[in-house]
């Protein structure tokens, strides 16, 4: 009755957000300045949740930022600095047009800097959160350190970019938390683990880049620039987590081996440290010399509430890793000079492993090719003349997949020049009803301490060993692979009755009657249910099915595809057999 | 160069090696000057002698054989070259041939000039006595300079004001230290609740490997496929790739374009935090009583009554339940008996039969045809309303057997009426129009309720036999059931049939009830009503029966209960009547 009207949009969610238009307009900047800010401070458009209420009554396309974002942004000391440097900007231009050249020079010694660390330790309350955001920061810095040094950005920040991505590979090293490795056809993925955080990030290949024109740099350079900050503090922060120095000092005993022989200087020191470093052959200098019992027994304090068995499989966990951790301890490697030696060169050191190069490619080899401790040469090439007795010569993705499996896998497969083995990733885990590739079946047996390997050797003896009759042979196996698809059918049977569609398969008519007719009264109690639902429910219930649906015929799809590819394969291996013979 | 020593040549002509031929020859100077010689090219003279006269060309008729035997028989042929200005060969001598050589290395012409004679100081580098000059020292030398005065007085004036700073001390803190030394986590500021972390970058799958399971690989038409698609909707953004070793594999062309991307992602992309619903979709599903434990309800079809030609509209059963009539569009009425499906009487109408309806009252047999729109007894039998198919406020009629006579009970049409019926009990009469049913009580002549169906256009109605639910059966394929006591709006909305809904039927003495669709099926319902005003009804669907084929895209046209038995009648519009039991 009373009181005054409420207007429209005064209230609300309209008065929670506001237009990027308006947002700049409030913090008087320049679109640029504004975007540059936004990706400093970390500032991301919000969704609404009722968006033409937001937009007070408009449906037109606008993003919008919270206002307190925004309002945060106003009292932020670095918008001060945008605009100081753009007065500094138009003071040197004009003192370079009045061919001012002492004015010229006093600007440039007072050029407005800015420092992101209160940017920083604002976005990243605690150490942790930082971790957590680090897979971008690690992936754009090992991008910018792969590029050239002219053009695009400056050169000061591709050298910053590699000294910070030099410095993380080796504090991985250090703390040896490397978990998984990935060859991909865009470049090599790792996963480390960080106090208990999974950081991914990608490298790519050690190519030219063939720079794009539909790039924005000057965005990604703005991106580098916190990206580079907040590593920088990471990095600080983990070697001293770990007793290093940092800047990271290479150990004095592996320093005098690095050093060149007296009359070859290679380089300056302060030119040569980087790279020695990046080496990632030498191990670092602590802080505090390290006793020889680092490994003290950790006393357990059982959790409340944990019962013996979790705590087993805990400490089971804990020791698998362990074992893991310590994967290459005791092998020596010899990278051969066409592989990729930083990658290879990492992850061998990252689990314990020796690695060295030929003298000639890189600074940091320790010892040579003719060293008779090599036990593992890696090769990319299709033959190896001149191979040495007494070490295995391996294609890199044995170690890749060694790594991967957390074993050190049967060395047969990757003898060079051999037809590869399929590389896995590591980050699909299978869920149920997903499809699982064969290899990766044999992988987790393997694991497991079962060997699968005998089997498939002795069917091939089989094979050969048998002439005619192995047609026989051929159908068992097709029943037992028949088998196995009559179970995959019967699952997938299942499945599709859940979803309400009855289909006779071949399957069911075998079964009795009774049973039959009890299944199908159940698909028809559920059909009838299912009609009972209320329309909101009755909607997601089929977008769940259509999505467990299509997971089904996706995995049935690779299925299908494995199988012609391996009779493809079977009937090829025969044909050349017989050709053999004949 | 070449031009000066061919002058050179030719005002030395060569006395020492032709001396005949030059006594002969004489003098021939060319007076042409210095000019390019293309320019006498189609001319048979090549310039003019001291006299003026013409020099002719020496006649020249090598062909390349006699070129090819010169070059190999004249010892000489190599030192001779043609002098442009008269034509004539002429034989390089040795010193002409060195000073050639001299000039190809880059030496003097002269060979005698020596290029690296010593230097001579032209002062000397010790230091004598006495100065070179004894000039004396300026006096503005040793007294101080008024310009810089003036302008060191001017920067001093220009500190003074403070245009300018001096030079900033230079930041002796290091650029990294222990930034989380202090961790505070209460000072999260109020900004973090509202924070949506960015998503993390989706990790890769097999597909993405550099050597991948064969069947990750894309044949042909997949490849198609994936190349005809938008780059939008791929669910992949590249196409898997099989390298047989480390060293094939190329670099990725779109490295810096997925960065760049994920750039653009963080800072442009609006973020909103959705819930993701994790949930077993078994659990969706309402639980309801066991269609069985709700029995008795028609499951199989027992009878099909075979003898009309054309779509049947309408059923009626007999009160008694031996009878069925059924009204069709080929012009008569039939007559079955219900348990021997034998067609007892044809009686033809002669016209479309669009209702009929049986007395309910047991001690009278009669039965109302009708070819207008429906028609419907009261419970009593003594009434029946009609509903004709116009606008007008004559479209109901209310007739009784008993005076024979009728009224028409409303003064206004409210809409096309759709159908009409009795209250089983009260003196009520229910009217639904395209939108909406309407109560009128008809003794006190008013409007009591008016029911919203909640659908576009009505096309049956039925009432429970207490009197207290109405089922509305719509074309656009819903069913709505209305509790009158508890809304005007229907209690439950159902959606069963996957098209229009052509009737609905309540059992006399079963919860029960049915509707048919154009989708050929007859979808009966359990719909328990409780005397007990607090529990709602409970309506369970129990029984999809199928049988009726399509024809001209009609299904069920008409269905109707067995007064006694769980049986139901459906008729369709392949000209059947079925009985299923």
């Amino acid at each position: 009755m009373g009181g005054l009207e409420k207007k429209k949009y005064q209230r609300g969610s309209a008065t929670n957000y506001i237009t990027r238009n308006k947002a700049r307009k409030k913090l008087q900047l320049s679109l640029p300045d504004f975007r540059r800010l936004c990706i400093l401070k970390g500032i991301y458009p919000h969704e609404p949740k009722h968006k033409k209420k937001v937009n007070k009554g408009s449906t037109a396309a606008r993003t919008f930022y919270l206002l307190k974002d925004i309002k945060f942004l106003l009292h932020e000391p670095i918008v001060n600095k945008f605009r100081e440097y753009k007065i500094f900007v138009r003071k040197l231009r004009k003192a370079y047009g009045k061919s001012e050249w002492g004015t010229a020079e006093r600007l440039k010694d007072n050029k407005p800097t800015y420092k992101l660390d209160h940017i920083v330790k604002e976005r990243y309350p605690t150490f942790v959160d930082a971790l957590r955001d680090l897979d971008d920061a690690l992936s754009m810095c090992f991008l910018f350190s792969t590029f050239p040094r002219t053009g695009k950005c400056h050169v000061q920040t591709i050298q910053l970019c590699r000294r910070l991505a030099v410095e993380f590979l080796n504090y991985v090293i250090a703390s040896r938390s490397l978990r998984k490795v990935f060859l991909s056809i865009k470049g090599i993925y790792y996963q480390a683990e960080v106090l208990g955080q999974p950081i991914t990030w990608i490298t790519p290949y050690a190519f030219a880049h063939d720079h794009p024109t539909d790039v924005d740099y000057r965005v990604m350079a703005t991106f580098t620039e916190f990206y580079t900050t907040l590593l920088g503090f990471v990095n600080f922060r983990l070697y001293h987590s770990l007793n290093l120095h940092y800047p990271p000092k290479i150990d004095g005993q592996a320093e005098v081996e690095l050093k060149p022989a007296e009359g070859k200087e290679y380089a300056m020191d302060s030119e040569s440290y980087l790279e020695k470093l990046s080496a990632l052959s030498a191990s670092l200098a602590r802080v505090v010399a390290p006793t020889q019992e680092d490994d003290v027994e950790m006393d357990e304090f059982p959790v409340e509430g944990e019962t013996a068995e979790q705590m087993d499989a805990r400490r089971k966990e804990q020791e698998a890793l362990e074992k893991h951790k310590k994967l290459f301890e005791g092998l020596r490697f010899f990278l051969n000079r066409e592989v990729p030696r930083e990658p290879l060169a990492f992850i061998i050191r990252c689990f314990g492993g020796q690695v060295s190069w030929d003298k000639s490619l890189c600074i940091g080899a320790t010892y040579d090719v003719s060293d008779p401790s090599i036990t593992h040469q890696i090769v990319d090439r299709p033959q190896v003349e001149q191979q040495v007795v007494g070490r295995y010569y391996l294609q890199p993705q044995w170690v890749f997949d060694s790594v991967n499996a957390k074993l050190c896998l049967p060395v047969a497969d990757y003898f060079p020049g051999v037809l590869l083995p399929p590389h896995l990733s590591p980050f699909v885990t299978e869920q149920e009803g997903d499809y699982i590739p064969p290899e990766k079946l044999k992988l987790l047996a393997m694991q497991r301490g079962e060997d699968p390997g005998e089997e498939s050797e002795e069917e091939e003896e089989e094979e050969e060993e048998e002439d005619d009759n192995d047609k026989d042979e051929e159908e068992e196996e097709e029943d037992e692979s028949e088998k196995e698809e009559e179970i995959k059918l019967k699952k997938m049977e299942e499945q599709k009755t859940q979803s309400n569609k009855v289909q006779c398969m071949a399957v069911g008519l075998r079964l009795e009657d009774k049973q039959r007719l009890e299944q199908e009264q159940q698909s028809e109690e559920k059909r009838l249910a299912i009609m009972m639902m209320k329309k909101r429910e009755k909607y997601l219930y089929k977008k769940i099915m259509f999505g467990k649906k299509r997971k089904i015929r996706e995995a049935n799809k690779l299925a299908a595809k494995r199988k012609a590819h391996d009779t493809a394969m079977k009937e090829e291996k025969k044909k050349t057999k017989k050709a053999r013979r004949a | 160069m070449v031009a000066r020593w061919q002058s050179t040549s030719c005002s030395h002509p060569r006395p020492s090696h032709h001396p005949a031929s030059s006594s002969v020859l004489q003098d021939i100077r060319n007076t042409v000057g210095n000019i390019p010689m293309e320019w006498y090219q189609d001319f048979p003279h090549i310039g003019y002698d001291l006299e003026g006269k013409r020099i002719y060309k020496p006649i020249r008729n090598k062909d390349e054989l006699d070129k090819f035997l010169e070059k190999m028989e004249n010892p000489d042929y190599w030192r001779t070259v043609q002098d442009k200005m008269t034509g004539a060969d002429i034989k390089l001598t040795d010193e002409q041939v060195d000073l050639v050589h001299r000039l190809q290395k880059g030496q003097f012409g002269d060979v005698h000039f020596n290029p690296y004679e010593p230097a001579i100081d032209f002062f000397t580098h010790e230091v004598m006595i006495h100065p070179v000059t004894n000039r004396p020292a300026d006096k503005r030398s040793f007294i101080p300079s008024l310009i810089e005065k003036e302008k060191v007085s001017k920067l001093v004036h220009a500190i003074k004001m403070g245009w300018i700073k001096p030079r900033k001390p230079k930041e002796d803190t290091p650029t990294y230290y222990d930034l989380w030394a202090h961790e505070d986590p209460n000072s999260i500021l109020g900004r973090h609740k509202m924070h949506v972390p960015a998503p993390k970058m989706k990790l890769p799958g097999h597909e993405e490997s550099y050597n991948p399971p064969p069947e990750y690989l894309l044949s042909e038409e997949e490849k198609l496929a994936w190349e005809q698609q938008e780059p939008a909707e791929w669910r992949l953004n590249f196409v898997p790739q099989q390298y047989r070793c480390l060293r094939a594999v190329p670099a990725y062309p779109r490295f810096i374009h997925e960065r760049f991307e994920r750039c653009l992602d963080l800072y442009l992309c609006p973020r909103q935090r959705k819930m993701r619903v994790n949930v077993d979709p078994e659990d969706l599903i309402p639980k309801l009583p066991k269609p069985r434990d709700l029995q008795p309800f028609p499951t199989t079809q027992a009878l099909v009554y075979r003898g009309h030609s054309s779509l049947v509209r309408c059923l009626s059963v007999s009160p008694s339940g031996q009878w069925l009539a059924s009204g069709s569009d080929d012009g008569t009425v039939r007559f079955w008996e219900v348990c021997t499906a034998r067609c007892m009487k044809t009686l033809p109408v002669g016209g479309v039969v669009k209702s009929v309806a049986w007395n309910p009252n047991p001690t009278v047999c009669l039965v109302a045809v009708c070819a207008l729109k429906q028609v419907t007894w009261h419970g009593k039998g003594d009434y029946f309303a009609t509903v004709v198919a116009d606008n007008s406020n004559m479209q109901v009629l209310i007739h009784q057997t008993s005076k024979r006579w009728s009224q028409n009970p409303f003064r206004k049409s409210k809409g096309l009426v759709q159908c009409v019926l009795f209250h089983p009990i009260r003196p009520y009469f229910f009217v639904a129009t395209q939108r909406y049913v309407r109560v009128y009580n008809l003794l006190k002549q008013e409007l009591t309720k008016k029911l919203m169906a909640n659908c576009k256009w009505v096309s049956s109605m039925a009432i429970h036999p207490a009197g207290d639910n109405v089922i509305c059966g719509s074309y656009d394929s819903k069913l709505a059931w209305f509790d009158l006591d508890l809304s005007t709006r229907p209690y439950q909305l159902l959606r069963h049939h996957r098209k229009a809904l052509r009737s609905v039927a309540f059992h006399k003495h079963y919860p029960l009830f049915a509707s048919g669709s154009d989708d050929g099926t007859v979808i009966v319902c359990h719909g328990m009503v409780y005397n007990d005003l607090l529990q709602n009804p409970l309506l369970v669907p129990v029984k999809v029966l199928k049988g009726h084929a399509l024809t001209l895209d009609l299904g069920v046209l008409d269905v109707i209960f067995h007064p006694t038995q769980p049986w139901v009648f459906s008729s369709g519009a392949d000209g059947t009547v079925r009985l299923y039991t």
